[in-house]
């Protein structure tokens, strides 16, 4: 090679090569620590659960309806707290779906591009505020509100107001999740509605609705696992009065609420109570968990379809 | 189905053996002496057969093209010699590829060595978001190579004829340039390790004709002290700027597989073959 | 076709869409609506004795000094925690683990870790890191355990981040003679920066406003002292002071919880803006 100056090829590279093993090692260890994390979640609940479920049979806890960890005679029937924890979830749904997909469909059919680019930052926004807020918003305004005009007896605490405010706090997931499922559907769809002369409104509700639905679905079951998890906004808006009823305008006591009820106090870590916080928590996992599956199972299947 | 034509496979002695007029002497040894020879290559993509039984000598210190219509396997075959198709998932390769005597693909070949002495110019320039400085100094960096940069980063920059348009400004981002001196940057980028062979994979496929004219200037400049494979689907540049043009095409199965080769001037005034003549004269592909 | 069909075809059509157009207008009036509750409310608390007291049982006398610090200090930590586990995880699932079953199951793996609730990573922390590992209710093990419940958010970001490179980078280094970790290292990582960047300071937000885990980990409500050692000290957290003041009945405690959700929510909007900042400029000169 005449006339060009030669790099000299040093050893580095061979002691280069030697990194490479120990640095896939620690980016392979870096990983686990989700699996490590997981496994670990689990097995504390179960352990610990198992310690309360020595002292309250199961049978008791899964099929008892009437809970009172702080007053006597104790009774440790998680159904009610199931129960409230529901009720607020299905408020949070039927205000969090409809307003969520309509938006949606608005950004992604109907909206101009730069209209889209002021509105999708605004619902990020919305998504980014602390859920402690969220309860805060509730209190001073939601529940207020809902006193002034239609619910002059609504108490300080109702499953209703927690349920409106956790649906606002779920709009924007729902809103971004649908809005993916409805991007996934091929263009060619849409186009073959528009040719035929179908109005937007058409379009969107027999072509696009229906060729996005379990993506639609997928946002609404993760909704759902957000409003059985939400806890802030829900302690500070529906109290901590653990009752069976589905009666919106009581007062009731979530799961959540419980662990933070239990957390607060200086309730000793022997005690059932604490215990029994183990187990709300195991049921509560137990619960947003299938929930994720089934959400990630319905994602799946419509990639499986369009892509 | 009917044969194939029978496809011409020269001994490697055959290749070097019409030396060009005004060869030197040592072209006809470096033919003698190939830089690479491939024997037998055939390649596949999972179930596919993209390439079938290719042998070619690629001679030392001479410009190479591949060419044939898309889709022949040309880029595949390119790729197969510094192992970038390692990366594509499901890629398998039959045959023999020894650079400078040795197996590319012999367990005992350190890939990461072997990049270093195959460089490769890709078909869309691909700088990196450094400086241009940066950009050349990436592959001596890899080396651990401390001293010396600024020199040899100069020398590459000259080599790849963009000294010139870019010295003063080495710190701006090499994204900033034109197509065409992006092209010289990756250019000067594979040179600066000071290879022994550079793979070209259409490098001029995304320029505008004035760059590709510098390019293929290069090119000629650049022979002086590399060995030069270019894949290119422009006949025109093949005729221009190699000495030696290897012709590709697909069988009925769509496994490329080479109908012809030997010096430019012979594949584009008296192709052997029908299919090549066909092809250079413009009739498919 | 007769055009009364017409006609009601394109009313429902722009009823529809006026509709869709209310449901976001919805979500920007409850925007407007709570930024304006809680300015009114505690945008006269916002002063500077509220920035250097402790809480105290008197609302005007009442600051978040103690409760800023500890955000701070468990921020800065969480910070530091998940930047290397995150992206290395991340480049490990990008670039290293492939398309097996392995793979597959760690990442499925970390959508579902995403999707667990807040309050059971408080549940794991006590169990595992105050009460196991013998940490205590300290800054330290509400970091930890915050990490973990904004890995997940990491990882997917900056794995993200990693897919959004071009694969001619990867090949430019590769065909350079870039050993994997090279080729990691010195391109792709410098590519993805301003996502990876961007994605932890919007994670690292989410942490800051993060309350129920906290609850379980022992962050009191009446911290009167600035907390100085993370390993040992009792500690607050701005949430935390949010929630313990915006319980109580006296209109006086909201309003300062009101300030306190003021402070918070512009330590969130710094934040942001910070990551707004950093991708701007990392991105500059990448434009593929």
């Amino acid at each position: 090679m005449a006339g060009v100056s030669t790099v000299h090829r040093p050893d580095s590279a061979a002691t280069t090569r030697r990194g490479e093993g120990l640095i896939e090692f620690l980016l392979r260890a870096s990983a686990a620590v989700g699996i490590v994390t997981t496994v670990g979640i689990i097995t504390v609940l179960v352990v610990e659960a198992l310690f309360f479920f020595v002292e309250v049979p199961p049978v008791d806890f899964f099929t008892g309806t009437r809970w009172s960890a702080s007053i006597l005679p104790y009774a440790f029937g998680v159904i009610p707290l199931v129960t409230s924890t529901l009720l607020i979830a299905f408020i949070a749904l039927v205000l969090a779906v409809p307003l969520g997909v309509l938006a949606a469909v608005w950004m992604s059919e109907f909206a101009s591009q730069r209209v889209r680019l002021i509105i999708k930052p605004i619902l990020e926004i919305l998504a980014g505020i602390p859920t402690i807020v969220y309860g805060f918003f509730a209190i001073t305004v939601i529940t207020p509100l809902l006193k002034a005009t239609i619910l002059p007896d609504l108490g300080t605490f109702s499953a209703l107001s927690a349920g409106i405010v956790v649906g606002i706090l779920v709009l924007p997931l729902v809103a971004s999740l649908t809005e993916d499922a409805l991007r996934a559907v091929p263009r060619g769809l849409r186009e073959g509605s528009y040719a035929l002369g179908a109005t937007r409104w058409e379009t969107v509700r027999r072509v696009l609705l229906p060729a996005a639905l379990s993506g639609i679905a997928a946002a609404v079951i993760l909704a759902m696992s957000r409003a059985v998890g939400e806890t802030m906004a829900v302690v500070l808006a529906a109290g901590t009065n653990p009752q069976l009823t589905l009666n919106p305008t009581e007062s009731v006591q979530t799961m959540t609420a419980f662990i933070v009820q239990i957390s607060l106090g200086d309730t000793p870590t022997e005690s059932i109570q604490f215990k029994a916080l183990f187990a709300v928590g195991a049921t509560l996992f137990a619960i947003t968990f299938t929930l994720n599956l089934i959400s990630a199972w319905l994602v799946a299947r419509y990639r499986n379809v369009y892509e | 189905m009917n044969e194939r034509e029978p496809v011409t496979k020269p001994s490697v002695s055959q290749i070097g053996a019409s030396a060009p007029s005004g060869a030197t002497e040592a072209t006809s040894a470096s033919s003698k002496n190939p830089a690479l020879l491939l024997e037998n290559v055939s390649c596949w993509y999972g179930g596919f057969r993209a390439v079938r039984e290719v042998s070619l000598a690629i001679p030392r210190n001479k410009v190479t093209a591949l060419i044939g219509p898309s889709g022949c396997g040309k880029s595949t075959l390119l790729r197969s010699i510094n192992r970038m198709n390692d990366l594509v998932p499901g890629f398998r390769m039959e045959g023999e590829i020894a650079f400078e005597g040795t197996s590319v693909h012999a367990r005992a070949t350190d890939v990461i060595d072997l990049r270093r002495r195959v460089g490769m110019v890709f078909q869309k320039p691909n700088p990196f978001p450094k400086s241009i400085f940066e950009n050349v100094a990436f592959g001596l960096r890899l080396l651990g190579e401390t001293t010396g940069i600024d020199a040899l980063v100069e020398e590459s920059l000259r080599a790849a004829a963009l000294w010139d348009e870019v010295k003063d400004k080495l710190d701006q981002p090499g994204l900033s340039l034109s197509g065409g001196q992006q092209q010289r940057l990756c250019i000067a980028r594979a040179i600066a390790i000071r290879p022994e062979v550079i793979l070209m994979d259409e490098p001029c496929s995304a320029l505008d004709p004035k760059s590709t004219l510098q390019i293929e200037e290069l090119m000629r400049k650049l022979i002086r002290d590399y060995t030069i494979v270019i894949v290119t689907h422009n006949m025109q540049q093949a005729a221009r700027a190699s000495d030696y043009t290897v012709f590709l095409t697909m069988g009925d199965d769509r496994a490329g597989y080479v109908v012809e080769q030997g010096e430019t001037g012979k594949i584009f005034t008296a192709p052997q073959q029908q299919l090549t003549a066909d092809y250079v004269s413009g009739r498919f592909g | 076709m007769s055009s009364q069909t017409t006609t009601r075809r394109k009313v429902a059509n722009a009823l529809f869409g006026l509709l869709a157009f209310l449901a976001i207008f919805a979500s920007l009036v409850t925007l407007v609506a709570l930024l304006i509750d809680v300015v009114a409310r505690g945008g006269s608390s916002v002063d500077l004795q509220f920035f250097t007291s402790a809480p105290s049982r008197i609302p005007a006398k009442a600051g978040i000094l103690p409760a800023l610090v500890g955000t701070l200090w468990v921020t800065t930590l969480v910070a530091i925690m998940t930047f290397p586990i995150g992206v290395a995880a991340a480049i490990y699932l990008e670039e290293y683990a492939g398309r097996g079953r392995w793979s597959r199951l760690l990442r499925i793996n970390i959508s579902n870790l995403a999707g667990v609730p807040s309050i059971v990573y408080g549940i794991f922390g006590l169990a595992l890191f105050v009460r196991l590992l013998g940490l205590g209710r300290t800054v330290f093990a509400a970091a930890l355990t915050l990490s973990l419940l904004i890995l997940p958010v990491v990882i997917i970001s900056s794995m993200e981040a990693i897919r959004a490179v071009p694969p001619s980078q990867r090949e430019a280094a590769y065909a350079l003679g870039a050993t994997r970790w090279q080729m990691v290292r010195r391109a792709l990582l410098p590519a993805a920066a301003p996502g990876i960047l961007t994605g932890i300071v919007l994670a690292v937000g989410r942490a800051v406003g993060e309350t129920a885990p906290l609850i379980l980990i022992g962050a009191v409500t009446f911290v009167t002292f600035v907390p100085v050692n993370p390993f040992e000290d009792k500690y607050t957290v701005l949430p935390i002071q949010i929630f313990n003041w915006a319980g109580r009945p006296q209109a006086a405690f909201q309003e300062i919880s009101a300030a306190a959700i003021l402070v918070l929510l512009v330590l969130m909007f710094l934040l942001n803006l910070v990551a707004v900042i950093l991708r701007a400029r990392l991105s500059r000169t990448i434009q593929w």
